[in-house]
């Protein structure tokens, strides 16, 4: 099967894994554990072509018509 | 009593839910109910029986048996039937369904192979660590898998199960399908080890499966199915003790076949009649089986009716309540008081009170009210000592001393008067502004009364409406109510950048009248219009001096803008030139205001009504506050009505007539129209009609058709303004947006067009035409609910009776949606109440949990934005060039 880049898509939000230190970052920035991020679950398309795994932390940055860009992360979980 | 509880209040941490185990529902039970019967010749409770003392008094004066208290005190115990065979508990029937079919029927093992079991019990393992809310999503997955035609463990072959609701069971083996009693669905289920119960999702701990199936039934207390003793002396017992007798009775007769050994088939049909009192005890309405009736024929309200539904505990008890100091009376309007105040009748208002403590301050005032006491308005229904004793202020017949011994630190209950702060709602409450805080003035008459401008966000009229009022008691809930929630706080709605609250109807069609150029008063009228405005000043200089001093309404107006005001906008009245002339606009349509005087253009909705994003409402209100905003709309507001008040306005059939020419033009306009529908259809008939893409032939027909008669009304509409003259009444309030569209004028008075149901022209009634009066299958405009008349002209009886099945269409679905959106709006606001907005910015749950990192993306609050925008460019623009 041929791989499509979802990414190439421009309906697609760019993303990314944060690093350790990131989600540390970010947890202390919020005062947050994990798991109260909202989840993605590691089947998702955009998941599988990050190759993010259960525990990681993404980052999406959406093109927003209101406010340019807009930020949100997601905490991946299995199932 | 509330004293009593301080010190035993604490907070919830957690709360989970078990089965209740057969040993758990004997352990806390203090009697086994035996017998159906509850009381004896005397009428004493039977002991045994459902009404057993052990089970708490419902007599006054008795002492409970079991714990001591008296009636009010005494909780309430449960005891429990011991069942002659276990019955199915309905409300798990899925579940049991689902855990039958996962498991062996030999061994009760889960139906995996041993290397996924591992897997699984590896991968819950990990879930219970991590993720333990995942853990159902786990079972969910196992439950799918676990297929195997073979039992891995025992070898034994794997029967398919069948379910038939609500609680029956079947297995389909080679020698037949069979029927699986509830005692062989529980030896199953008993046989489950603990550690496959896990994999399922279940806790062991506190839900074993094969507790499930009931082996003994807990009897709730007489509390909680007290029995009522009519007029007559008749005991008439509460449903649920109806249905615990009818378990009983069941239960006893299963018993005694049992024992006298009696044959398979009547202990079976016992058996199943037990099952479904059984199942109807817990829900009278579960599907698949007749609902258990009174002798009456009233269905019995058994456990689930009594918590399900609107009437139900949650709904009706718990997040409902009834409540003190509120009031309830229809509404009418009172253009004469502020948009802030209420008007409340005295005799409403000599029963809501405030509780005021006296002080050396108000001591004289408090004695005066005191001396009123209830009867007379300004006066007072209770004082409160300061060692708590209540004198009500009804019976003593001396009040004057009571007045007297009034004290500093004694707390007066005094009637609300003027200037105290309540608030008012108006049901349904579907947005924040259906609760708004309001200054009482106590006033005569019978109803509540309310400025007219807060009728949009109330979506209040006065045809028969009916309004709530709630006094706040405390001082922290008055201040509250007076900063956040006063009328004019919510001049701006959060739906969308505007104001809702503004000028409506009258409001309009007198502001545009004022404003208009042609509008010129003598003194005596500018001076009488002003006053009546409450306005306090001198009269500007007169825009016209000879032969006789003339004022404009338009300076009129300015006398109540800000000084410093600058806006421009176009009226509703606004032709929509292809070019705009701007200031020189030949209608006056172009509204301009410098420097707080409005130099050019009307008054009308686009400028100051209701709901009207970037007017010149919402300017002030976001330019100068609310203040400011308010008293516009007290003063400049009673303004416009004072001159549609002298001037007069009015409006009458006879008015909405055509000239001849103007109504020979409509006929020719649809004339034509009809021609080209017959056109159509004889292409259509000839086949000469080409398709549109993604339709038939019929559908395109349809289309074109509906296409011409639509215009042809348009047309005649069109025609219908550019005849009536510019001072027709229905033409200025369609124009101005005071009150209909050009639509209904052209209804009135052209032609009222097509009729449709489902957006499709008329096509139900008889066989191939709608009216026997047609040719079948005639395609003709007539035929199909096109109204050639006008409401003026008068509709004929076909015509009529077109219009009439547009317009039952027109009510049903009204009241089909209204139901739909509030169910809707009911779950989402279930939903989403919790959210809130955290000082960081992010939208959370309660615990914490993220909704959203910034609320709306943006961090906006739209009531504080333009029209849903951070920055208004046009405004800033325009500000700096007028520097
Ligand atoms: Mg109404
Ligand atoms: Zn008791
Ligand atoms: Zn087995
Ligand atoms: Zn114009």
């Amino acid at each position: 099967m041929v791989k499509f880049d979802i990414f190439k898509h421009e309906l697609v939000p760019k993303a990314r894994i944060l690093s350790k230190e990131e989600v540390e970052n970010l947890k202390k920035t919020y005062g947050i554990r994990k798991e109260q991020l909202p989840w993605i679950r590691k089947n998702d398309p955009m998941c599988k072509a990050l190759g993010a795994k259960p525990g990681d932390v993404i980052m999406i940055i959406r093109k927003s018509e209101i406010a340019g860009e807009a930020i949100a992360y997601r905490y991946v979980v299995p199932w | 009593m509330i004293m009593s509880l301080e010190g035993l209040i604490k907070s919830i941490g957690s709360i989970k839910f078990e089965i209740l185990s057969p040993d758990t529902i004997r352990k806390m039970s203090v009697a086994n109910i035996v017998t159906a019967d509850t009381y004896d010749e005397d009428g004493l409770p039977i002991d045994g029986g459902l009404m057993d003392r052990r089970l708490g008094t419902i007599e006054p004066g008795q002492k409970c048996q079991t714990c001591g208290n008296r009636i009010g005190q005494c909780p309430g115990h449960f005891g429990h039937i011991e069942l002659a065979r276990p019955v199915i508990h309905a409300g798990f029937a899925k579940l049991i369904y689902l855990i039958l079919k996962t498991t062996c029927w030999n061994c009760g093992r889960i139906l995996l192979s041993k290397e996924d079991y591992e897997k699984y019990r590896r991968l819950m393992e990990k879930y219970k660590q991590k993720w333990p809310q995942l853990r159902y999503k786990l079972a969910e997955r196992i439950i799918k898998k676990a297929k195997l035609q073979k039992c891995p463990y025992c070898d034994k072959e794997q029967y398919k199960i069948k379910f038939e609701k609500p609680t029956t069971y079947y297995e389909e083996r080679p020698e037949g399908t069979i029927k699986l009693t509830p005692s062989e669905v529980r030896a199953r289920l008993e046989r489950i080890p603990d550690e496959d119960v896990e994999l399922l999702g279940l806790d062991p701990k506190s839900a074993r499966p094969e507790w499930m199936v009931l082996t003994v039934l807990p009897v709730p207390p007489p509390v909680v199915r007290p029995s009522i003793t009519l007029e007559t002396g008749i005991r008439s017992e509460d449903d649920l003790t109806h249905k615990l007798v009818d378990i009983i009775r069941i239960n006893e007769r299963l018993k005694e076949n049992i024992n006298a050994g009696a044959p398979q088939l009547i202990i079976e049909d016992l058996w199943e009649l037990l099952q479904y009192h059984v199942t109807t005890y817990f829900n009278n309405e579960t599907s698949g089986i007749p609902p258990a009736r009174h002798r009456s024929g009233r269905p019995l309200r058994t456990l689930t009716q009594r918590l399900k539904g609107k009437e139900g505990r949650f709904r009706s008890n718990l997040s409902g309540k009834r409540v003190d100091f509120s009031a309830r009376t229809v509404i009418s309007p009172d253009p004469f008081l502020s948009i802030n105040e209420v008007g409340v009748p005295i005799e409403i208002a000599k029963v809501l009170t405030i509780p005021e403590r006296v002080t050396k301050m108000n001591i004289e005032e408090m004695r005066r009210l005191v001396e009123n006491g209830p009867d007379v308005h300004p006066g007072a229904n209770y004082i409160i000592r300061p060692d708590g004793r209540r004198i009500d202020l009804r019976f003593p017949k001396d009040r004057k001393a009571i007045a007297n011994s009034l004290d500093v630190g004694y707390i007066v209950e005094r009637h609300i008067r003027d200037g105290d702060i309540v608030l008012f709602n108006r049901q349904p409450s579907l947005h924040r502004m259906s609760i708004m805080a309001h200054k009482v003035r106590v006033l005569p008459y019978k109803t509540f009364r309310l400025n007219l401008c807060v009728c949009p966000p109330y979506n209040a009229d006065f045809d028969g409406d009916e309004m709530n009022l709630h006094v706040p008691q405390s001082e922290e809930a008055r201040a509250e109510a007076l900063i956040l929630m006063l009328v004019q706080e919510q001049i701006l709605s959060p739906r969308y950048g505007g104001p809702i609250i503004g000028a409506i109807q009258d409001y309009i069609t007198g502001a545009y009248l004022l404003t208009k150029k042609d509008t010129l008063l003598t003194r005596e009228e500018a001076s009488q219009l002003l006053i009546a405005a409450g306005y306090e000043g001198d009269l500007p200089p007169p825009a016209i001096k000879e032969p006789k001093e003339l004022w404009t309404g338009k300076q009129l107006v300015s006398l109540f803008l800000p000084k410093d005001l600058n806006y421009t906008g176009k009226a509703s009245i606004c032709n929509k030139c292809d070019v705009c002339k701007k200031e020189q606009c030949p209608y006056d349509a172009y509204v301009v205001i410098r420097n707080g005087v409005l130099i050019s253009g009307v008054l009308d909705k686009k400028s100051i009504g209701a709901g009207q994003p970037e007017s010149l409402l919402h300017r002030i209100v976001k330019d100068y506050g609310t203040d400011v905003a308010r008293e516009f709309m007290d003063k400049a507001f009673r303004l416009f009505l004072a001159y549609i008040d002298s001037r007069g306005f009015s409006l009458g059939i006879d008015e909405e007539e055509l000239p001849k020419e103007a109504k020979e033009m409509i006929r020719e306009v649809i004339r034509e129209a009809e021609e080209n529908t017959m056109k159509l259809i004889e292409m259509y008939n000839e086949g000469l009609l080409e398709c549109l893409p993604g339709r038939t032939l019929e559908e395109t027909l349809e289309t074109k058709i509906m296409q011409v008669l639509e215009d042809a009304r348009e047309k005649a509409g069109e025609i219908a303004s550019k005849y009536l003259k510019s001072s027709n009444s229905a033409l200025i309030m369609a124009k101005t947006g005071a009150r209909g569209s050009l639509m209904n004028l052209a209804h009135m008075v052209a032609c009222v067009g097509q009729q449709s149901i489902r957006g499709e022209r008329v096509t139900r009634g008889y066989l191939n035409r709608t009216l026997p009066h047609f040719k079948p299958g005639d395609l003709g405009a007539k035929a199909h609910g096109f109204v050639y008349s006008s409401y003026k002209d008068r509709l004929n009886p076909v015509e009529f009776f077109f219009h009439a099945m547009g317009g039952r269409e027109g009510l049903v679905d009204t009241a089909v949606r209204t139901s739909q959106s509030g169910y809707m709006q009911r779950r989402l606001i279930n939903a989403l109440q919790d959210l809130r907005v955290e000082y960081d910015g992010t939208v959370r749950l309660p615990n914490g949990s993220i909704v959203q990192f910034k609320y709306g993306d943006d961090g906006v609050d739209p009531s504080k934005s333009y029209h849903g925008k951070t920055v208004n460019v046009d405004k800033i623009i325009e500000e700096v060039l007028n520097k």
